[in-house]
């Protein structure tokens, strides 16, 4: 393949980088006053690059893959940073001040997203995931004055340079002992059984990923990073890296290791236990709404891997599916979030706060509703679908045991959804929240609580062609 | 296509909801009201139409709007009809009988009793499976705000032991529902009912299945749920809880876990009938010490369902229609009950037996009504509940005559503990100056109670209106399990009517 159909290929990476690097340059002539136009202008680079999506085929020698299963994925990582971006302008207005290089960094990360997504070889993938995770060190002590903010950044960091470590550890053991980065390369080496080497070599990348996914035992630094980074940006780890990875995830374990099912399963079936009981135990306690949310993603993390452990075309379909939904849900449920303002205007996370909200507002405590009860998976909300697809792949592939203590631990997840629900409904009304009116705010949780509703059952055939079609990519 | 009337009703009162939330309080009352009466209409056009002896599903509706893997699938046999007309009857009187007693967040409540009528109906119209569950679970939503929101001093954690419980059971019986649309390749009801579960797999989901329904049927030992909810909801809750979500579980077992596990059901036999026969002892004595009359009805109310998990597990007709009348006719009189409950702790705020006394004195009508259901509860022939409790007793001593003498010492129980509380709550003398000038019932009241007196009344007289449509749907049900039935221990033989008139004449010959 020619270098130009190979960058033809990549073109929305390119977008996305060049428009994140003359950004940048406006962002340093131009200084802070110019931050609206940069983020409307990220935006449209965002918009320009979903519009360029459509290509397949190979690029660079088997370095990036354009196909049916990247289409599917790059909008949604598009969508989710782009809110996350709308949502900043008023947080950061209020809060700190605005600083241009934000949309900039979620440009980059972005890019690294594509890229992850699209990775069909190790090196690639390992790039850029370090582009993302890079920029998403920054976007979490972005705030640079406020304390909580840059432990958070800290702790990321160092906790994801570890895991960095670790996946490459891992990547250098499957190349040892296949002899190739390439997915396929590696697949072929696998096929003929899997060495001790070759298993080190596929546990190290999993516990990498697992890190960058926030699935259990690695999953330590989400509810502080969720709880520091300032609230847009927590709506962004929430949402684009956490696809991106699960993507990245779903194609390494299908592609490069898709002929060692055997190995990995029981690993990923562990993972995604683990975490669903962690996460719905863990969350019973918190007092901040951050971090509930944070053990609530661990908590859905556990479902999405219940999908891929199947290891079968309908599970990686079923992750999919979970994952637009799940999107869905958590930019709906951050952007109420930053709708929790005290009467001065700042922003308030305490849950107790929500007391009695339904009666102070009404069509927020709705909102919110929708979205807790769309994530404890109570029919007729959308989010019980996303839980019946990947139940339902587990089963098909005869993994009763895994189906069974899942769902049956996405009870304990129930009582924490249900508490929310109970603080704003159920209790006497507390101190009023500051009422502002933001069209960005609310027309993105009338959107998505509008799309999580049962209404959102009709787009269910779109959505299952789509997600199967992406599946098959794959295999 | 015909006029998709079970769609209809399903959607009105979701609309209807969404409109009611923009009105004012009395506004909102009148538009729940009409609502609500204009699906009973609905209701009775059904009932009308119903073909008895016609095709076994009618009013089927078919949209495949959700792609594969279910559709919207809609249909009804005479199971389903009856149990959808007692929902659409006892909603108007919900409605009603909230009209004064809630004052708060009115638009709210009235929306949330909507979305439940909505739920309601579409499981039982419901002919997909997962469809089903969707209705079965989404119920939980609407009735955990009713129970938190508007319900008594410790309704937090009814309305959490109601949500909870309710899901851990459904949830093991979603996974059981994924792998039966795997084996058999669809989800559709009618197709799954005709379907053969490899005996061995059935077992286990009939245990999925059983986890789900005894949760909401409820069934000792894992009722105690049901005491709290009750007592907690309002008025008008506990009326919708004990009337039709408690019929959900019996309808679940009739129309999943005997047709479809026919086998796992003979042997598991025990398990009810055990379960059951501690229900009814057991409930039947801690109704008798309580001293809340909600619980107290609660409590029997758990006992009655036991009747209708022994007949319906009597694996014969006699049981599984009385089992079918026990249901509509608790439906009916239970929630009569706690509407008497409702009347006069409206008036006094407290649910403690020993707060009342003396009010067939000052209050003689509501005496009168509260005394005619508490015959209907105990068993009264020419009362609903006399001929379901006669024929499930028949056809449990069918199938096992241990299962019948412990059933029956229940009706005993039943008749005493009822009894008593009449006595307290109507004769003796007032508690105080404030129970003794109690006024009778008003003109509402009078609205809520009657119509239920009259049913209650028709069930008991001539059940045949209510059997009749019923009857096809029971052949086709025993027509799956009769041939697995277990063998009873009654060992009832047909006699042989002639030769008994011969004896008969010869010995009155005889005498001559």
């Amino acid at each position: 393949m020619s270098i130009a159909a190979s960058l033809l290929l990549t073109l929305p990476e390119i977008i996305l980088s060049v428009s994140a690097i003359a950004l940048m340059l406006v962002a340093a002539f131009a200084g802070d006053g110019a931050t609206r136009f940069v983020n409307g202008a990220a935006v449209a680079a965002l918009f320009a690059a979903f519009l360029s999506l459509g290509g397949e085929g190979v690029a660079f020698d088997g370095l990036y893959s354009a196909d049916a299963f990247s289409d599917f994925v790059k909008p949604l990582i598009y969508l989710a940073a782009g809110v996350s971006i709308l949502l900043s302008t008023r947080f950061f207005a209020a809060e700190d001040k605005l600083r241009a290089e934000y949309s900039v960094l979620i440009l980059l990360a972005t890019v690294g997203m594509g890229m992850m997504v699209s990775a069909t070889n190790l090196l690639t993938l390992y790039v850029g995931l370090e582009l993302q995770s890079l920029a998403a060190y920054v976007l979490a002590s972005f705030m640079r004055k406020d304390q909580r903010s840059a432990e958070a950044g800290l702790k990321y960091f160092v906790l994801g340079a570890l895991a960095s470590g670790i996946l490459l550890y891992g990547i250098s053991l499957l190349y040892g002992f296949s002899g190739t980065t390439d997915y396929h390369g590696v697949a072929t080496a696998l096929a003929d059984g899997v060495g001790m080497g070759e298993l080190f070599g596929i546990v190290f990348v999993l516990a990498g990923l697992s890190f960058k996914i926030a699935a259990v035992p690695f999953h330590m630094w989400t509810p502080d990073v969720y709880e520091g980074a300032p609230t847009p940006v927590t709506t962004y780890f929430g949402s684009a890296p956490k696809v991106a990875a699960v993507a990245l995830l779903v194609r390494v374990s299908i592609e490069a290791m898709g002929s060692a099912v055997t190995s990995w399963q029981q690993i990923l079936i562990f993972t995604s236990l683990a975490s669903i009981i962690l996460g719905a135990v863990g969350a019973i306690g918190q007092t901040n709404i951050k971090r509930l949310l944070a053990y609530s993603s661990i908590n859905n993390v556990g479902f999405v891997l219940v999908g891929l452990a199947a290891g079968t075309e309908a599970g990686v379909s079923a992750t999919m599916t979970y994952m637009v939904i799940y999107v869905l849900m958590t930019l709906g449920s951050f952007a109420c979030v930053l709708q929790m303002r005290a009467a001065d205007g700042s922003h308030v996370e305490d849950i107790a706060s929500l007391a009695g909200l339904s009666r102070r507002q009404p069509a927020l405590a709705a909102a919110i509703a929708i979205f807790m009860f769309s994530l404890a998976g109570i029919p007729p909300l959308l989010g019980f679908w996303a839980k019946f697809v990947v139940f339902d792949a587990a089963v098909a592939a005869g993994l009763m045991p895994l189906a069974v203590i899942g769902i049956a631990a996405s009870t304990i997840g129930a009582f924490y959804y249900l508490k929310i629900v109970k603080i704003m409904y159920f209790d006497e009304p507390a101190e009023a929240y500051h009422p502002v009116g933001s069209y960005v705010e609310s027309g993105v949780i009338a959107l998505t609580a509008l799309a999580v509703s049962p209404l959102g059952y009709l787009a269910i055939p779109m959505l299952s062609a789509a997600s199967a079609v992406a599946a098959k990519a794959l295999f | 296509m015909s006029f998709p009337i079970l769609s209809t009703m399903i959607l009105l009162p979701v609309l209807a909801a969404f409109l009611t939330i923009f009105l004012s309080a009395n506004a909102a009352r009148w538009a729940a009201l009409a609502t609500t009466l204009a699906l009973f209409v609905l209701g009775i056009v059904l009932w009308q139409a119903y073909d008895i002896g016609g095709p076994q599903w009618q009013f089927v509706e078919q949209a495949p709007i959700f792609g594969q893997r279910f559709s919207w699938a809609l249909g009804i046999d005479g199971i389903a009809l009856m149990l959808i007309v007692l929902s659409v009857f006892l909603m108007p009187i919900c409605i009603l009988a909230s009209w004064e007693s809630i004052q708060k967040r009115v638009p709210e409540y009235m929306a949330a009793f909507l979305m439940m009528e909505a739920f309601m109906i579409g499981v039982f119209a419901a002919q997909d499976m997962f469809l089903f569950y969707i209705f079965f679970e989404a119920g939980l939503i609407p009735m955990y705000l009713i129970i938190g929101i508007w319900g008594g001093a410790d309704r937090i954690k009814a309305s959490y032991k109601f949500f909870l419980y309710t899901l851990i059971g459904s949830l093991v019986m979603l996974v059981a529902m994924l792998w039966m649309a795997r084996e058999a390749g669809t989800s559709d009801i009618p197709t799954l009912l005709q379907y053969n579960f490899p005996v061995e797999a059935q077992t286990w989901l009939w245990f999925a299945f059983f986890a789900s329904f005894a949760v909401k049927m409820p069934m000792w030992p894992v009722h105690t749920w049901l005491p709290d909810a009750h007592v907690q909801a309002p008025t008008a809750g506990s009326v919708i809880l004990a009337g039709v979500l408690l019929k959900m579980g019996g309808y679940g077992f009739i129309r999943f876990s005997l047709p479809m596990f026919p086998e796992a059901s003979a042997a598991l036999v025990w398990v009810v009938f055990g379960m059951s026969m501690v229900a009814v002892v057991y409930t039947s004595l801690v109704a008798l010490v309580q001293s809340d009359m909600k619980k107290l009805i609660a409590y029997s109310s758990v006992a009655h369902m036991a009747f209708v998990t022994i007949g319906l597990f009597a694996f014969n007709r006699q049981g599984i229609e009385g089992a079918l009348i026990v249901m509509l006719a608790h439906g009916l009189v239970s929630g009569a009950l706690f509407l008497c409950v409702g009347v006069i702790y409206d008036r006094l705020h407290t649910r403690e037996i020993a707060r009342y006394g003396g009010l067939a004195n000052n209050m003689p009508y509501y005496a009168l009504f509260f005394l005619f259901f508490t015959m209907a509860s105990v068993g009264l022939p020419g009362l609903a509940n006399f001929v379901g409790e006669f024929l499930a007793l028949v056809g449990a001593y069918e199938a096992n005559s241990w299962v019948a003498a412990v059933a029956t010492l229940g009706i005993i129980l039943g008749a005493a503990y009822m009894l008593w509380l009449y006595r307290r709550v109507a004769f003796g003398a007032a508690a105080g100056e404030d129970t003794a000038s109690m006024k009778d019932i008003t003109a509402r009241e009078w609205l809520t109670l009657a119509p239920i007196a009259a049913a209650t009344l028709w069930m008991g007289v001539y059940p045949e209106s209510f059997m009749a449509p019923m009857r096809n749907d029971v052949t086709a049900i025993l027509a799956r399990i009769e041939p697995v039935a277990p063998h009873g221990d009654a060992n009832l033989k047909m006699g042989d009517p002639k030769k008994l008139a011969k004896a008969h004449e010869a010995a009155h010959g005889e005498a001559h």
